[in-house]
């Protein structure tokens, strides 16, 4: 027992010791062990069972949920327009269910020349700046846009306090030039705008434009009127506020228009400008659509071509690398993300960035492992660069 | 879901010891469910007691640390599927590649602007995070030679190779500094997970666009005592991209909702692969490959490896991480009130902004660099952007009015004259007639702000 009292005054100070060759001759003996031993014996044991363990394992099984909403499905163009629906998701994920419509792009196009917009979107458009048909058509034919949006940016009374006649000659102008749908955008002018939405409305009745934008701040009731009237549909802006958007589909409702004759603007955020705050909303907009509120139920929209106002899109700075690739992607970062989220259709500018956030939106309506994929397993060798 | 502090109250000794630089066990328990204490430091907890806090303290998806003491980045350790639930915890870690075919000048070059990268925003150096070096050779000497030469390197590091006996090779070198073993597969499960319990690494499995079978391995790993594993579910672009996004989510939707243990680790994706035979020109490859990065880093990756060094690539890539790991509990906003930039006078210019963060340290790195002389007035938007809160209806004439008065500011210049940002122009009218102050409409961006001050005043 000497050895035993040993081992225990040794341990007082240690966490631990190796033992080797040791031997005890015994008939009865009662251990008590020091609260150190005792750690170290358990956790000697705790190790030896970990490794050996067998784990229970259930079989794989894809997460799927049943989600008791779904997004309306929002059909623009009509009469003489090719149609394009927008929304109709009845889960969040494509692996749940493929989407049935997959995200559209609209290109924009204004009834001004813009000299302010940045240059590698002028040397795109330069030559057809001055005719916004003409606009319309290159992005069309050119850049296969599925749609258009006019902004009558020009009857700003600041800008040049174009007539709503004049802009309805505008609209005129662009549904004779291309047969795809038109968003209308007006110049964010409170008061003039709904004068000019009505009567760019009536200029296209029948052709289910989306007028841009029914919010809170100016005549809605004009805008949702303009719309009934002549079989368009309504873009319900708010500030990214969740509570303000079902606030503004309510009353929108209200003036007679149904789920199918609304899209939302939740606002998007650029890249780097609060991008995030945009995620959030248009992802808890997204979920309350799935699990059942009438009122949030519609398909949405992004203004990404915000994503130019970013310095890092446009401003000159050598460290920073060249705008001509900046620009694009801060455009399709901000697009893409707003996608991710549940957005359906996009306000863009750039060919570029169009073109790739299609590519990936075209993949949302396939369903899972359906496409062929190649095999990726010796990427550490084949890898170039 | 989270625990509360009272769970984890119950579970502690309640000896009040203050070992742990508490004043109670309850204050300790409250600050364990906040995350902003270490378990490890309640000396008087059994071994038992730690396990099963430990594992009710674990968050939805496992925190794996690559690397030791001042080289290394934590990835992992999300509870929630949507940032606005609560936040996402360890900002996605940013890797780039190199290879052991390189040119020693043109691994040097590679390193050095690895090491170099850096952009700042709002404050914020933002940088990467880790290199991966590349057995492209499949050779045993020019991976070791790659590995030796990288140790030196100021970031953690990545080991890929497919080869157990290269990757023994390479721990042999660098074993001690926790690298990151990539990749147990299918056929090298065994080798790879003996390296990774021998070395004490962690280690990546890569079972591409198969989540049945990545189940089945990672439970493998799991149960021969592997604690720290990153996934790759595979990184397939183009067409594929939908998969590889399904695969992501997914794997997070199992850890976080079902809590399957197989699946409750961090998501590491691969967009360099998208340069795998294009034959694409460099800038499109470019900006492909950061859009790829792009729709992982919003859906769930953890990690993400580039092949590309470009900084016009990286800083969206960058921006877009800080936004997405940005606390959405605190608020993004400074204080309102009068800051002073440069030696100010009374006939300093009064320029006006908003306590949005984002628009406030943009508007001061431009005053800042610009060596502007100026009073700046920074009104409470509830931190929202100028146009926002144009719109919002917290910019307008009498906030500025009222802002003016509680500033003090008609004391300290001899002029009432303001500098209002371009995006405020609707509300010029108003400020001035709630104010009696007279508004000039300065710059939309405040980069031409200082040279706006220069050429006006």
């Amino acid at each position: 027992m000497d050895k035993m009292t040993q081992l225990l005054k040794l341990l007082e100070n240690t966490k631990s010791i190796e033992i080797n060759d040791f031997r005890m001759d015994f008939d009865e003996l009662e251990l008590q062990l020091m609260p150190a031993v005792q750690q170290v014996v358990q956790q000697a044991v705790q190790t030896r069972k970990a490794a050996s363990e067998v784990l229970p394992m259930e079989d794989f099984k894809p997460p799927i949920q049943d989600y008791p909403g779904k997004v309306a499905e929002v059909q623009l163009g009509k009469g003489s327009r090719k149609p394009v629906y927008l929304g109709g998701q009845q889960a969040l994920y494509r692996f749940e269910e493929a989407q049935p419509n997959a995200p559209v792009v609209t290109f924009d196009v204004f009834d001004i020349p813009m000299p302010g917009l940045p240059r590698p979107i002028r040397e795109h458009f330069s030559d057809v700046m001055d005719h916004p048909g003409e606009w319309a058509k290159k992005a069309v034919k050119e850049f296969g846009a599925n749609m258009v949006t006019i902004h009558l940016i020009g009857t700003g009374p600041k800008v040049m306090d174009k007539s709503p006649r004049e802009a309805a000659n505008d609209i005129e102008e662009v549904l004779q030039a291309v047969d795809v749908p038109l968003v209308i955008g007006a110049s964010g002018d409170p008061v003039k705008d709904p004068l000019v939405l009505e009567k760019a409305a009536e200029a296209a009745q029948g052709e289910r434009c989306l007028l841009a934008s029914a919010n809170l701040d100016l005549d809605y009731q004009k805008v949702a009127q303009a719309a009934v009237n002549n079989d368009h549909a309504v873009l319900s802006w708010s500030i990214t506020d969740v509570n303000m958007q079902k606030t503004l589909n309510r009353y929108l409702l209200k003036e007679g228009l149904t789920q199918n004759d609304i899209v939302m603007d939740p606002t998007t955020c650029a890249l780097g400008y609060g991008i995030e705050f945009s995620i959030d909303i248009m992802t808890r907009t997204r979920l309350a659509a799935l699990k059942g509120d009438t009122d949030l139920q519609m398909p949405m929209s992004s203004g990404t071509t915000n994503a130019w106002g970013s310095r890092e899109a446009w401003m000159k700075k050598e460290e920073w690398g060249p705008t001509d690739y900046r620009g694009p992607i801060w455009e399709i970062f901000t697009g893409l993300t707003m996608m991710l989220n549940g957005v359906d259709i996009f306000m863009m500018l750039h060919p570029t960035s169009v073109k790739l956030l299609r590519e990936i939106g075209g993949t949302f309506v396939k369903d899972y492992m359906t496409t062929d994929l190649p095999d990726i397993s010796d990427w550490i060798t084949q890898l170039e660069g | 879901m989270k625990v509360t502090a009272m769970d984890i109250y119950k579970l502690l000794p309640k000896t009040n010891c203050e070992d742990c630089g508490e004043a109670s066990c309850m204050a300790f328990a409250t600050k364990l469910s906040e995350k902003e204490t270490d378990l490890k430091l309640c000396t008087p907890l059994d071994p038992e007691g730690m396990e099963k806090l430990e594992k009710i303290l674990a968050p939805a998806v496992r925190e794996v640390t690559i690397g030791k003491g001042d080289k290394q980045v934590i990835i992992g350790g999300d509870e929630v599927l949507y940032r606005y639930e609560l936040t996402y915890y360890n900002p996605t870690a940013l890797v780039i590649d190199v290879h052991d075919e390189l040119e020693e000048s043109e691994l040097e070059e590679r390193i050095k602007i690895i090491e170099n990268t850096e952009f700042e925003r709002t404050g914020e150096l933002l940088t990467l995070d880790a290199i991966a070096v590349r057995n492209k050779s499949g050779d045993r000497q020019k991976f070791i030679k790659t590995v030796s030469r990288l140790k030196n390197s100021v970031y953690p590091l990545i080991l890929c190779t497919m080869d157990p006996d290269n990757m023994k090779a390479a721990l042999e070198v660098v074993g001690d500094e926790r690298p990151l073993i990539y990749a147990a597969t299918e056929n090298n499960l065994e080798e790879m997970a003996k390296l990774a319990l021998d070395y004490q690494c962690p280690v990546a499995l890569f079972v591409p666009g198969d989540l049945e079978k990545m189940k089945q391995l990672s439970h493998s790993l799991r149960s021969q005592g592997i604690k720290d594993i990153v996934l790759d579910p595979g990184t397939f672009v183009g067409d594929g991209i939908g998969d590889t996004l399904d695969n992501f989510v997914m794997i997070r939707r199992l850890a976080v909702e079902e809590k399957d243990e197989d699946f409750r680790f961090p998501i590491m994706g691969i967009p360099a692969l998208m340069r795998l035979g294009s034959k694409e020109d460099s800038v499109t490859k470019g900006i492909k490959e950061a859009t790829v990065a792009a729709t992982m880093l919003n859906k769930y990756a953890d990690m993400l490896i580039f092949n590309g060094t470009d900084i016009w690539e990286l800083i969206p890539v960058l921006t877009l991480r800080q936004g997405l790991f940005t606390d959405p509990r605190k608020p993004q906003a400074v204080d309102a009130g009068l800051y002073e930039f440069g030696d100010v006078s009374e006939d300093s210019p009064v320029v006006l902004t908003t306590n949005f963060a984002l628009t406030y340290y943009t508007v001061e790195g431009d005053l800042k660099s610009g060596k502007a002389n100026t009073y700046l007035l920074v009104l409470d938007t509830e931190g929202r952007a100028v146009d926002v809160s144009l719109a919002g209806g917290q910019l307008n004439g009498k906030s500025v009015a009222d802002l003016i008065k509680e500033t003090d500011i008609e004391n300290k210049v001899n002029h009432k004259k303001m500098i209002i940002p371009g995006l405020a122009a609707p509300v010029s009218g108003e400020i001035e007639d709630d104010s009696g102050w007279e508004v000039a409409v300065g710059p939309r961006d405040s980069s031409a702000v200082p040279d706006y001050l220069l050429e006006k005043l």
